[in-house]
């Protein structure tokens, strides 16, 4: 059993480390042929961007990617100079008309961007060659691999109870090295995804069957990450399957969010595009969807017809009805912890670092000061988007609508969400996000707070002090300091994932939907003692 | 401020365990009083039941402070290091062991248990260790750090420690033999069926359980260090690296021994929780009433006593003078993977009385059993022990003051049941179980919570 983990773990660490090279690998350029086909694909209106390009790309040499991007995003750099210098030229000589023509030859967009758009038509070489092979070598290998390395659990981890063993004596799990080596490929990953997206080009092209397959067109840098989410959720979702097998909640919970990830946030998208619709993930609420009512959404959804409308419909009933109504019923947790993606990541690839969230009180206020923010910023952002959707103008009180926009997708959206909520788990829990940044967690934690009939009941007097609970609480909620008063926990944060009540060791907590009534419990002298005394001091 | 502290009483807690700290919190919430609490332990009270967790990598030793470690500062309660050697009553003082002192206007004794030792032929030899200090956790890493140093260990003593610190060095694979001087374990508590389930529950874990065994003495190798032990009854030999000796606890209170605290195996309390000496009050594991209440022993080593007799003694102390009187008994541990709770009193077959019936059932497959005790003239309810299912404390307790007979437990079962959502139930059997036994026609409630929360 243990040469099998041990191989698997190898065949993952190949999978991976091929996986990895695959960026270096490759060589990119471009014929004239091509550079022309590209040019009148794209509409490149601008002679001195052609004659640029030619001189760059236009080569035998076997350009790395890299090379590849500088020279590509210093080509658009230059000619997009080239004509602005002509458009002030223009200006100051007042010559209104030319300026106006001059205006059509600038190239916009992120300089990586431009230069992933180039690289995936340039790019040659292995993967962009044989990408099914490629596959296997890389996502398979590493699947299989995993898989190897997780199955014999089921014999190894021995009777189906709760195993904690040794996870503050290892170095993965133990914010050791490994755990530090994970956080920086995470981060750089993001990193990459995000700003860099031409320097992973070779990751798309190992998925380009696959995408053309689903949805008919060659895989983007989004459509990678999503399927490489979709696989380790698998795979560490089967790794939560032996862990907790046990434990019903935890099957059926872990159950729910692979379904929601798969099939609501991957394949339904995909296949909406390919069906020319826009391509949307109908669980994920604004504003945790943050740009559900940004200007391109809300035009591209007009212009999509029946189902644009119903989309539109849809997304503002999901947030303003059918959250909240669930919360009531169900607690926030229904959201959280059973249906959406970055719950979902973070309940199964993000399960072994949970116990790193921070419980001390400093966190909480922390905690609070930071996610009300983000939840102020989401709004504030939505409503100057919409004003000026609406009246046409590009700003309100100030505030321009691109700049907010930007600033948000930016901070928020790539840095907070990805970076920092990802990036971070080996180091800092697995849900940094979810705890401090996400604004539909915000605006739940008020309704599971003030009108919900979720609690986690406290048992009597039973809790022994031990810890297991706080430890291993994702949220960084300190249970034991409400459990050891017998106190039934009830707080914004809480996302229902259940580990709680599946740590303690003598079955003092309980997570439950019941009457709203004697869901909050403050007791002075806990169940056990003097009948009389308790009367007296709890009332 | 400063002056009106001077003026205030001041009250020294030694020992900081749940006990003590519990009686601090207590009458900080009631008073302004000066309160020192001293421990020679640890500056910071822990949770001593978590200190497993530790050596099996689940916990962090820091993870066992239930309050961060500003907690005692913001609450103005004072920690003081050190070991109290003496102390001396009539001039309301302290002494510890570097010859400092300090001055009392009312003391609380919280100073718990330490193991016992039978007076065993190298008990006190390197690798022999209790379970129950923070110190005796950092000896088991320096003896038992992994199986390579430590090839087998023997366990004395098949109580409630014992099978926690068999569990722990089963988590790093280090061999165990375990010996209980029962004929099965725990089964001067237990009914039989459960005891008999844990026995194999034990051997299932890989744990050498030896029953009927008592230790003999332990033998030392060249360095002083353990070697092996020599089991009373047959003479065998077990090599081993190290030994726990787990026989039970018994009141820390040796440093009482030359004052006119009157004691017995513990600090003699009234229902007051008051001792003969006035001002001075002992609570936790350490008491012993002098009159034990209606079935409980006179000293409970148990956390819930602990932090009971700490809510109480700080009424008192804040001049609300309150006995001492617990509720129903309840308690709760785990066995390995299987985890009990009781509520009220099951006997085992040993310790029960003419008039009580003991109802059980068990799970033909899992590690899942129930025994219900009710009086056999009255049908009154008077316990359950559960193993691998979850009860609600409030239930039962509320079932037992209103004094609720057999068949109204076993209809309502479901309303009981604390597993966690989607598991299994087994009302259905274990009603169909006590149909068949008693002849009678019960039907099982669905869970109600309405009932659930009549009370509240
Ligand atoms: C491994 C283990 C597991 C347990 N599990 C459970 C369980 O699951 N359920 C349960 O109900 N109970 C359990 N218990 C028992 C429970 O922990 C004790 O009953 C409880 O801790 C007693 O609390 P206390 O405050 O009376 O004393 P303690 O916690 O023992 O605290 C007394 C403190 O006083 C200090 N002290 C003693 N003498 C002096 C002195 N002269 N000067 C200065 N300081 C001194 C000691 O060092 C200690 O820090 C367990 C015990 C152990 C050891
Ligand atoms: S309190 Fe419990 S259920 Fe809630 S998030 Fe923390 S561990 Fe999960
Ligand atoms: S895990 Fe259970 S016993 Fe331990 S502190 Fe939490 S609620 Fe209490």
């Amino acid at each position: 059993m243990k040469t099998i983990k041990y191989l698997g773990l190898g065949f993952f660490l190949v999978g991976f480390f091929i996986f990895t090279m695959a960026i270096f690998s490759g060589y990119f350029n471009f014929t004239e042929q091509e550079l022309d086909c590209y040019i009148s694909e794209k509409g490149y209106k601008s002679e001195r961007l052609k004659e640029e390009l030619l001189k760059s790309i236009v080569t035998d040499e076997k350009l790395s990617i890299f090379e590849f991007s500088s020279k590509v995003r210093a080509t658009f750099e230059t000619s997009n100079r080239h004509h602005e210098i002509l458009i002030s030229k223009y200006n100051s000589e007042k010559n209104w008309t030319k300026k106006g023509e001059e205006f059509q030859y600038k190239v916009s967009g992120k300089p990586h961007n431009l230069s992933f758009e180039i690289a995936k038509k340039a790019g040659k070489g292995f993967f962009k060659d044989q990408p099914t092979l490629a596959w296997w070598l890389t996502l398979g290998l590493g699947i299989f691999g995993a898989l190897l390395f997780i199955l014999p659990n089921v014999i190894l981890l021995g009777k189906p109870v709760i195993k904690n063993d040794g996870i503050y004596h290892e170095s993965a799990t133990n914010r050791g090295f490994i755990a530090w080596l994970v956080l920086i490929y995470l981060v750089v990953f993001y990193l990459l995804l995000y700003f860099m997206p031409d320097y992973v080009v070779n990751w798309t092209f190992i998925f380009d069957p696959i995408s053309n397959a689903l949805n008919g067109g060659n895989a983007s840098q989004w459509f990678v990450y999503g399927f490489l989410y979709c696989a380790i959720m698998l795979v560490m979702g089967a790794r939560m399957y032996i862990k907790y097998r046990y434990n019903k909640y935890q099957i059926i919970r872990t159950t729910s969010v692979l379904f929601f990830q798969i099939v609501f946030a991957f394949l339904i998208p995909e296949i909406m595009t390919s069906l020319n619709m826009p391509g949307y993930d109908f669980k994920n609420a604004f504003p945790l969807d943050y740009d559900f009512f940004f200007e391109w959404n809300l035009k591209s959804l007009q212009n999509s017809g029946a189902i644009g409308l119903f989309i539109l419909v849809w997304g503002i009933i999901l947030t303003i009805i059918i959250v909240p109504v669930m919360v009531y019923f169900f607690g926030k947790r229904w959201y959280c912890s059973w249906v959406c993606g970055c719950g979902g990541l973070a309940e199964t690839l993000g399960d072994p670092y949970r116990q790193h969230s921070d419980k001390s009180l400093n966190a909480w206020k922390l905690e609070r000061w930071v996610i009300h923010l983000v939840l102020i910023f989401s709004i504030l952002m939505t409503v100057v988007t919409l004003h000026c959707y609406f009246s046409g103008t590009s700003s309100l009180l100030g505030i321009k609508s691109q700049w907010i926009k930007d600033t948000y997708s930016f901070l928020i959206g790539a840095w907070f969400a990805g970076v920092i909520g990802t990036g971070f788990y080996p180091i800092f829990g697995n849900r940094i996000w979810c705890r401090f940044g996400c604004p539909l967690a915000a605006y739940l934690g008020f309704v599971q707070r003030f009108k919900s009939r979720f609690r986690i009941t406290t048992n009597g007097g039973q809790c022994i002090s031990c810890g297991n609970c706080s430890t291993y609480c994702e949220q960084g909620i300190d249970v034991r300091a409400y459990a050891q008063k017998g106190e039934n926990i009830i707080r914004s944060s809480c996302v229902g994932c259940g580990i709680c009540s599946a740590v303690c060791p003598r079955g003092v907590l309980k997570l439950e939907n019941g009457p709203e009534k004697g869901r909050i419990n403050p007791t002075k002298i806990l169940l056990g003692n003097d009948v009389d005394l308790m009367k007296l001091l709890n009332d | 401020m400063k002056i009106n502290q001077q003026k205030m009483e001041h009250i020294v807690i030694i020992g900081n365990g749940i006990a003590g700290v519990t009686a601090a919190r207590h009458i900080r919430k009631k008073s302004d009083k000066k309160i020192t609490i001293i421990s020679g332990e640890s500056k910071y009270f822990f949770s001593r039941t978590a200190l497993m967790y530790v050596y099996m990598g689940h916990l962090k030793f820091e993870h066992t402070q239930p309050y961060e470690n500003w907690f005692w500062k913001k609450n103005n309660i004072e920690l003081k290091e050190g070991f109290v050697t003496k102390i001396e009553t009539d001039k309301n003082q302290l002494l510890f062991k570097d010859n400092s002192s300090l001055f009392y206007d009312k003391l609380i004794i919280a100073t718990g248990s330490k193991p016992n030792k039978f007076g065993w032929k190298g008990q006190d030899l390197k690798g022999v260790m209790g379970l129950y200090h923070k110190q005796d956790l950092e000896n088991l890493e320096k003896f038992a750090p992994n199986k390579g140093v430590c090839k087998r260990a023997v366990i004395v003593g098949g109580g409630l420690i014992g099978i926690e610190l068999a569990e722990m060095l089963r988590s790093r694979k280090i061999p165990v033999t375990f010996l209980v001087r029962e004929t099965s374990f725990w089964n001067s508590v237990l009914p039989t069926q459960e005891s008999e389930m844990i026995n194999r529950h034990i051997l299932e874990h890989q744990i050498d359980l030896r029953l009927n065994s008592n230790l003999k003495e332990i033998i030392s190798d060249e360095n002083g260090q353990v070697k092996s032990v020599i089991i009373e009854e047959t003479n065998e030999e077990i090599l081993c690296n190290v030994v726990g000796l787990t026989a039970g606890v018994s009141p820390n209170i040796d440093f009482l021994k030359n004052t006119n605290i009157a004691c017995n195996k513990g600090v003699l309390v009234n229902l007051y929780l008051e001792t003969n000496i006035p001002n001075i009050y002992a609570i936790g594991d350490c008491a012993e009433q002098t009159h034990p209440i209606v079935n409980r022993r006179p000293i409970e080593a148990v956390w819930y006593t602990g932090r009971m007799m700490g809510e109480t003694v700080a009424q008192t102390i804040c001049d609300k003078k309150t006995e001492y009187k617990p509720g129903n008994w309840f308690n709760s541990a785990k066995f390995l993977d299987i985890e009990y709770q009781t509520y009220g009193w099951v006997f085992s077959e040993q310790t029960k009385s003419e008039n009580e019936g003991c109802f059980q059932w068990q799970h033909p497959s899992e590690n899942k059993c129930i025994s219900i005790s009710y009086d056999k003239n009255s049908h009154e309810f008077l316990g359950i022990n559960t193993f691998g299912i979850r009860m609600r404390h409030e239930i039962f307790d509320q079932w037992l003051s209103e004094k609720k007979s057999v068949e109204h437990i076993l209809e309502f079962l479901a309303d009981a049941n604390f597993d966690p959502e989607f598991y299994k139930s087994h009302e259905a059997e274990i009603v169909t179980k006590f149909n068949q036994e008693m002849s009678t026609n019960i039907q099982v409630k669905k869970k109600s919570w309405k009932r659930i929360f009549s009370k509240v």
